[in-house]
């Protein structure tokens, strides 16, 4: 007897290798990348040419309105901006870190504006574009990294479209995703079949995060427990300095399978690829037919964080294969193709600098926070040590002014 | 249950620790239908310790659940569970399976509040059996309280006797903030009254449970009926000991420690754990802070040694009992 959800069907439409035979044992030499489709609709070069994994998708991609197809370029040709502004926010000492999103806006995108507004965000701590799509301030996260905050928004506050903080511990995120989306399960808040009222979650996690424990534990109860929820997994090729070839043996989608989690691997700079996986994922989820996980493959353009330094660990050449690939420029082509007004790219680029520019002024005047926010909310319910701490704490700094001192600060 | 003997005409009930542990559960339960429990073998076999019996049974595996066998797995689906609203009880099978869950308990459950500035509470309690006596495997007689007492943003509570498990436990779940909750597992089985009507005290109150005058003995968990043991035994000898049961070991309520301390000038704290950076060092270091002036001896602590728990024959050798303690309250009185 299995009380959540519906009935489980063992005939899950798993990602397997094209080339997969029956027999009793598994090579795993013999999956390797090119056995595993991988949705494209968008070439290198911008053309449309969707390839035969991409077939099943091409009725949601077709349809999209073209101001849709115009806003994900806005999406991500503003947060390139945002994030070339904290990163140089950062270098002049405004930050104390940065973690560049550039060359994963496509997969961010398209994830994100795939996503309902009753849906459950969490992201790991490079989504900054997913944010910012579901309604947070791009400044909320620049309080992380300029240590006013260690949460940055309130997710319980409806402007922030249920989006959940940043987590900064690699994975941890995928179980508290899980349990938000067992309780949902529990609530009979998915499945009913209506789609504006039925809920899923979506979690973000990287390449390195999936060698965590954390995720392996967040499939096998999102499995057990029939969870409306998506694993959405940026390959973004290295974990710091690491590659992936060090993080698995076989192509990360391969993952998902063995827990009995539908699985599908995009193109993750081709923007309506990433759409289109993530909506049918997402759809699949909300109406109670159990979890899914989507590698999107892409590229971290950047540095891990500013304090990484990928000359010491990767070629130029790869980085320049990468820039061919690039997300943006591919979607312009595209867009171009399509015959958009020229107006569309400079618009966007007008409200991506002046994106830029509000972020920098807003940074600059976002101050300390008083001590309070030591003591205030480590507990939610009165705490005698936190109240007897707040107080010395009080009376010490008064005590300079009592002795008509400067604060030593 | 022919184990709960009702005293006619009263709201007293005798009956071992885990059925008033269980019983506190089931009203919880009743009261709140967003509680719900979480662990390893807690529903049809009803925990390994039967604390859960009948529980999934009675209110179904929606709020009852078997999990699969991950602590991790188990504390980080809690943490979403609450932040969707939910009271989740997580039992953890033995004290030393809780590490793998120590990364979700330490840097997410213990700083969400926090983090999110108070928007975000996290009312989830961790239930451990914990410490020795019990003469089992390795792993399965440890006492970690100070790992959780030493975690800011966690509430760690330990009750020593039925009545304190039954409201305790009703207690910790509403509490707005996670608590870990310390069953001493060699007081499962013995039996004491229950008093359904009301809670003696609040969650996080310590309690004199033996007056006496000359020195005050401090512990929680199974060390409290040690330190009843000695008492008896110090009495028969002339010295009359007072016992305070900490029943909470993050905050601690020093009150009446420290009451207890003016009036005999004199300390022995007893805990099964280690000693070395423990809950007997924190409490020693604080009682000679605020009651220096009052203290004839130093206080004294009795611990178990600072090495790995044994092996179950030797735990006679490790855990502190009572003569060990009436060493230390001998050397405290030659002051």
């Amino acid at each position: 007897m299995r009380p959540w959800g519906s009935s489980q069907d063992p005939r899950h439409r798993l990602c397997a290798p094209s080339t997969a035979k029956r027999e009793t044992s598994v090579s795993v030499d013999k999956v390797t990348d090119a056995d595993i489709p991988v949705v494209r609709v968008l070439d290198a070069d911008g053309s449309y040419a969707p390839n035969a994994a991409a077939e099943e998708y091409l009725p949601l991609i077709e349809a999209l309105p073209d101001g849709e197809i115009e806003q994900f370029y806005r999406d991500m040709v503003a947060i390139r901006a945002i994030d070339t502004q904290a990163t140089n926010l950062q270098r002049q000492g405004q930050l104390a870190l940065w973690p560049p999103s550039r060359g994963q806006e496509a997969a961010q995108v398209g994830s994100a504006r795939a996503a309902r507004p009753q849906d459950t965000i969490f992201p790991s701590y490079r989504e900054h574009v997913v944010t910012r799509i579901r309604g947070v301030d791009p400044v909320d996260i620049i309080k992380l990294m300029r240590g006013t905050s260690n949460g940055g928004w309130d997710p319980t506050d409806p402007r922030n479209g249920n989006t959940r903080i940043y987590t900064l511990v690699l994975g941890s995120q995928t179980l508290h995703a899980t349990g938000l989306a067992m309780g949902l399960v529990f609530d009979g808040r998915c499945g009913t079949g209506d789609p504006d009222r039925d809920e899923a979650v979506m979690v973000y996690y990287g390449d390195g995060a999936s060698s965590q424990g954390d995720v392996h534990e967040a499939m096998v109860f999102a499995a057990s427990y029939r969870t409306p929820e998506v694993f959405f997994l940026q390959n973004n090729h290295w974990a710091i300095s690491v590659p992936v070839s060090t993080q698995s043996r076989v192509p990360l989608v391969q993952r998902g399978i063995g827990y009995g989690i539908p699985s599908v691997r995009v193109d993750g700079n081709d923007v309506l690829a990433s759409y289109a996986v993530t909506r049918r994922a997402l759809d699949e989820a909300r109406s109670g037919d159990g979890p899914r996980a989507i590698e999107a493959v892409t590229y971290r353009m950047g540095a891990h964080t500013t304090s990484d330094d990928p000359t010491k660990y990767r070629g130029s050449d790869e980085e320049q294969e990468w820039a061919r690939r690039d997300p943006i420029a591919r979607l312009r082509a595209h867009l171009e193709h399509r015959g958009a007004a020229g107006s569309v790219f400079a618009d966007a680029e007008a409200e991506a600098a002046e994106a830029a520019e509000d972020l920098r002024v807003r940074t600059l005047e976002l101050t300390s926070p008083g001590p309070e926010v030591i003591f205030d909310h480590v507990y939610t319910d009165p705490h005698p040590l936190m109240a007897e701490q707040k107080a010395w704490q009080a009376q010490y700094e008064a005590s300079f002014a009592a002795e008509g001192q400067e604060g030593h600060r | 249950m022919s184990t709960i003997e009702t005293t006619a005409g009263t709201s007293i009930e005798t009956m071992p620790f885990s059925k008033a542990l269980n019983a506190g559960l089931r009203k919880a339960m009743e009261d709140d239908p967003r509680v719900i429990l979480m662990g390893e073998d807690i529903g049809a076999l009803g925990g390994v310790f039967r604390v859960t019996e009948h529980l999934q049974r009675d209110f179904g595996p929606q709020r009852v659940l078997d999990t699969p066998l991950a602590e991790s797995g188990i504390v980080g689906t809690a943490i979403g569970l609450a932040m969707g609203g939910f009271r989740p009880v997580i039992e953890i099978q033995f004290d030393g399976f809780v590490f793998p869950a120590f990364d979700q308990i330490t840097t997410q459950l213990a700083k969400i509040t926090a983090r999110h500035q108070g928007a975000v509470s996290m009312p989830v309690v961790i239930r451990i059996p914990y410490g020795g006596h019990i003469g089992a495997v390795e792993h399965h007689q440890e006492s970690p309280e100070t790992y959780f007492a030493h975690t800011p943003g966690l509430r760690v509570v330990s009750p020593s006797t039925p009545n304190d498990a039954y409201w305790m436990i009703q207690e910790a779940i509403a509490s707005n903030d996670p608590v870990v909750f310390l069953e001493p597992k060699s007081r499962y089985w013995p039996k004491g009254e229950v008093d359904l009507a009301a809670p003696a005290l609040p969650l996080h109150a310590s309690r004199i449970v033996r007056r006496g005058s000359d020195v005050t003995l401090v512990g929680h968990g199974a060390m409290v009926s040690t330190l009843l043991q000695a008492a008896a035994l110090a009495e028969a000898e002339g010295t009359s000991c007072e016992v305070v049961d900490l029943r909470s070991l993050s905050p601690v309520d020093y009150g009446p420690i420290l009451d207890s301390v003016r009036s005999t000038g004199r300390m022995v704290y007893a805990q099964e754990a280690p000693g070395f950076v423990s809950l007997g060092s924190e409490i020693a270091a604080t009682v000679m802070e605020r009651a220096f002036y009052a203290l004839e001896a130093p206080v004294l602590r009795v611990s178990g040694y600072d090495t790995p728990f044994p092996p179950a024959k030797l735990e006679g050798v490790y855990l502190p009992d009572p003569d060990r303690i009436l060493e230390a309250v001998d050397r405290s009185l030659a002051y």
